[in-house]
């Protein structure tokens, strides 16, 4: 504005002169007028005087080309602007399509962050079309990003047609595309798949997975299948649930899935499971994986379900191949037909861990002992068993259960030693005490698998293990990580990591819709249950960490409370116990033990267990009491603090079945 | 006569049936029924077909989802006299998509989406839904089936 007024004052001068010279002209020509004085300050205003003149003219014509030639040049810059853009936003979504051809690259330095912005807006939109109406819009503008050109390259020869009903041009049988791609074969993995095999219709969904098994269910390894009396149960891999029926650890027969190869042509989509194969490399920039055997497969979204790999004591990694070749590490089915074999020829086997995975196996193997004349013993540095979930005085009680399962139980167990001697293992403990048996299972924890976070450049959580994710479990704009693997943020509890069945069902579910566009953050809390034999059973939600104080709402047990009767009642899916199991047991266990479990039974038969953080319920188990976990949940969510915990007890009727 | 005692941080009560007869007078949150953060059931506040219920099993996700999703939306929102009577090809499609598939839809199939029809029709699909689609369902994940679906007994109860 100022400019502009600078402006006018300098033309002033011009414009005053100007009208003097329109005047002189009216005076010569004969019209006077007496009002020259008030001509001059309204010349400043005007343009130019009424009247001829040419010098006016020419002025006015000078002026008047100027302001044209201004609106013209204005105009040419404003659209030049507008199209530059227009080519850039093209170009930025073109990208990560590698729809490219040859073209020079253009210079822009956009950041990835940005790149992976415009795609999720892109993305994010109503499913169905999402894929189909973006292929013909990268399909105009194929210019290749300058940064990762060579890699792009390589992807070039390799996705000249567009995915949906197009033909597969190359020999390769991994499809080199895919809109949904799940790392990990795993329970979170599968429960992902069919979350978005729902959400999405039509969907094509990959599976890369380095087992040579297709997705399935671990709890029964440690349990179920144990008590099978199928002598074929290595190789089916059926057990009977609670009620009756038989069913297979796979989630879901062959027939479910597709081939890999036939994916891209499947009409109404598909989940395919590539086994046998390794993810080694994650390129987050260019939205790719590489296999193990070189192979690129580039995705829309990605879900990370690695899980994770069990840990194993440094003792015995440094003592030798001998020990390592009598040590079972256990997680998946070859652990579990391989232990099969192992437990049907040794004498005897020793558990090390007092955990989830380490108490199942030794009560597992205990029921064997009495068949097989096998030894089983179960060591671990804890007072008494499940020492870090349950608070010590449920933790002394189920180490007698466990110890009437058949198991010598050897607590505050630290390992100092292991040597083969004599094809015998000689485990030898920080007080001195020794050990000798045939064979080893560790269950000491697990290690989550991370191994994609270093090439993904994705964040490693410190605290707690596993890929650092948010509420809604994303890792970044098209990586979202579920199950054993993710750390994610939890709106009521806290930032955590949970390593449970459920948790990985409710997780991958999770992601799944979050993959589809849900946006919802981790709301239902999961849960998990474990049982030791039969007449100890609990189910668990949220925070159980023993070292939280707790308050325990007890009461008498009758013999109706147990998980046999609760699932003979109450015809839920929850527990499963089968009946040969309880013909096994029962004569053992009533006759000998008989008197000292009934005094035990009378103090904790069942009940409620709260765990509290800052007077606020974070963790409950129901205890030996079922079909009650909604209300424990609806507990959780509150997060009120409530005064008298036993009128929150109440709320469970503990006494009824 | 219940008691307490004190074992460190652990506090342990003892109760008897006497001791819980009195309503309790803990107080709860009212649940919102259209928290758009919580599981859903077999059918959304706004109508639609929840498809990612765990009620359905697989039935939504498998190979002969598509028509699984066409023949059941059409039931659904079907407003004749006997409610499902225009969607007969649809669910002829469904059933010849599953009889190619036998592994995964036994021959009860006709119970099946029968018994599909009758939870569509009704809110609250009890747990015995869940129980009843083999092999879809999983017995394990099938707590949160129970569980999720008893929530909603519980809302809608309430």
């Amino acid at each position: 504005m100022l400019k502009c007024r600078t402006v006018w004052k300098k033309l002033a001068p011009l414009a005053r002169a100007s009208s003097t010279v329109c005047r002189q002209n009216v005076r010569r020509t004969g019209l006077t007028s007496s009002r020259i004085p008030a001509c001059v300050p309204v010349a400043h205003m005007s343009t130019g005087p009424a009247g001829g003149g040419r010098e006016n003219q020419l002025y006015i014509l000078l002026v008047g080309a100027a302001c044209v030639g201004g609106a013209i040049y204005t105009y040419r810059t404003v659209k030049g602007d507008s199209q530059r853009y227009q080519d850039r936003i093209e170009e930025i979504s073109s990208r990560s399509y590698k729809r490219a051809t040859a073209e020079p690259a253009t210079p822009i330095q956009s950041e990835p962050s940005a790149v992976d912005a415009t795609e999720t807006e892109v993305i994010l939109e109503p499913e169905p079309e999402a894929a189909p109406s973006l292929e013909p819009e990268a399909a105009p503008s194929p210019e290749e990003p300058s940064p990762p050109a060579p890699d792009a390259e390589v992807a070039v020869p390799e996705t000249t047609e567009l995915p949906p009903g197009g033909p597969a041009p190359d020999s390769l049988k991994v499809p080199s595309h895919t809109p949904y791609l799940l790392i990990g074969g795993g329970t979170a993995s599968f429960a992902a798949a069919r979350s978005i095999r729902a959400r999405d219709p039509g969907a094509k969904v990959l599976i890369v997975t380095d087992e040579s098994d297709p997705p399935y269910m671990r709890p029964p390894l440690s349990k179920e299948l144990w008590f099978s009396d199928d002598p074929s149960v290595t190789e089916t891999l059926r057990f009977k649930q609670w009620n009756g029926k038989e069913r297979s650890i796979y989630f879901q027969p062959p027939s479910f899935y597709i081939n890999a190869e036939e994916l891209n042509g499947a009409e109404n989509g598909g989940v395919a499971v590539l086994t046998g194969k390794k993810v080694v490399h994650m390129d987050v920039r260019g939205n790719k994986i590489k296999l193990d055997d070189d192979t690129e497969i580039s995705y829309d979204k990605c879900l990370i379900a690695t899980g994770g790999v069990p840990r194993n004591l440094q003792v015995i990694e440094r003592a030798g191949e001998e020990v390592m070749k009598k040590t079972t590490l256990f997680r998946k089915i070859e652990d579990f037909k391989s232990l099969d074999k192992v437990s049907r020829n040794v004498k005897s086997i020793t558990i090390i861990g007092g955990g989830f995975l380490g108490s199942e196996l030794a009560c597992a193997l205990g029921r064997r002992s009495t068949e097989y004349d096998l030894e089983v013993v179960q060591m671990f540095p804890e007072k008494g068993n499940m020492g870090k979930v349950l608070p010590e005085y449920l933790s002394n009680w189920t180490t007698e259960k466990v110890k009437s399962e058949g198991v010598k139980v050897i607590s505050e167990a630290l390992v100092k030693s292991v040597v083969c001697k004599d094809d015998k293992l000689e485990i030898k403990l920080k007080d001195g005490r020794l050990v000798k048996t045939d064979h080893i299972v560790a269950a000491v924890g697990l290690e989550p698998n991370v191994d994609l976070a270093k090439s993904a450049g994705l964040e490693v959580d410190s605290d707690f293990g596993g890929f650092r994710v948010n509420a809604e479990l994303q890792a970044r704009s098209n990586i979202w990580v579920a199950g054993d693997a993710a750390c994610f943020y939890d709106i009521r509890l806290g930032r955590r990591r949970v390593e449970h069945h459920d948790h990985a069902v409710v997780s991958g579910r999770l992601a799944g819709e979050n993959m589809t566009g849900a946006n919802k953050p981790y709301w239902h809390q999961s849960m998990f249950w474990s049982d030791l034999g039969p007449d100890v059973g609990y189910e668990a939600i949220g925070i159980v960490d023993s070292s939280l104080p707790t308050v325990g709402v007890f009461a008498k047990a009758t013999a109706k409370d147990t998980p046999k009767a609760a699932t003979e009642k109450s015809g839920t899916g929850i527990r499963s116990e089968s009946e040969t199991e309880d013909t096994a047991t029962s004569p053992v266990a009533s006759l000998t033990l008989a008197p000292t479990v009934e005094q035990h039974q009378d103090e904790y038969g069942k009940g409620v267990i709260f765990y509290l953080r800052d007077k606020v319920v974070v963790g409950i188990i129901l205890w030996n009491v079922f079909n009650r976990m909604p209300i424990a949940r609806k507990i959780i969510k509150d997060g009120e603090e409530h005064a008298d915990l036993n009128e929150v007890a109440k709320l469970f009727n503990i006494h009824d079945d | 006569m219940s008691y307490c005692k004190q074992e460190g941080k652990d506090r342990i009560i003892f109760v008897t049936k006497e001791d819980h007869e009195a309503p309790s007078n803990a107080e709860l949150i009212a649940d919102d029924p259209n928290d758009p953060y919580e599981e859903q059931g077999l059918i959304l506040p706004n109508g639609d077909i929840n498809w990612n219920c765990p009620c359905l099993g697989g039935m939504a996700s498998g190979p002969c989802g598509s028509q699984f999703k066409e023949a059941f939306s059409c039931f659904h929102y079907s407003k004749e006299e006997v409610k499902g009577s225009e969607c007969i090809d649809n669910f002829r499609n469904m059933q010849e998509c599953m009889q190619r598939y036998p592994e995964l839809y036994p021959q009860e199939e006709d119970k099946e989406s029968s018994q599909a029809e009758a939870s569509s029709s009704s809110v609250s699909a009890a747990p015995t839904e869940g129980s009843a689609l083999p092999p879809e369902t999983d017995s394990t994940p099938a707590t949160s089936t129970s569980d999720s679906t008893s929530l909603i007994d519980n809302q809608t109860a309430s």
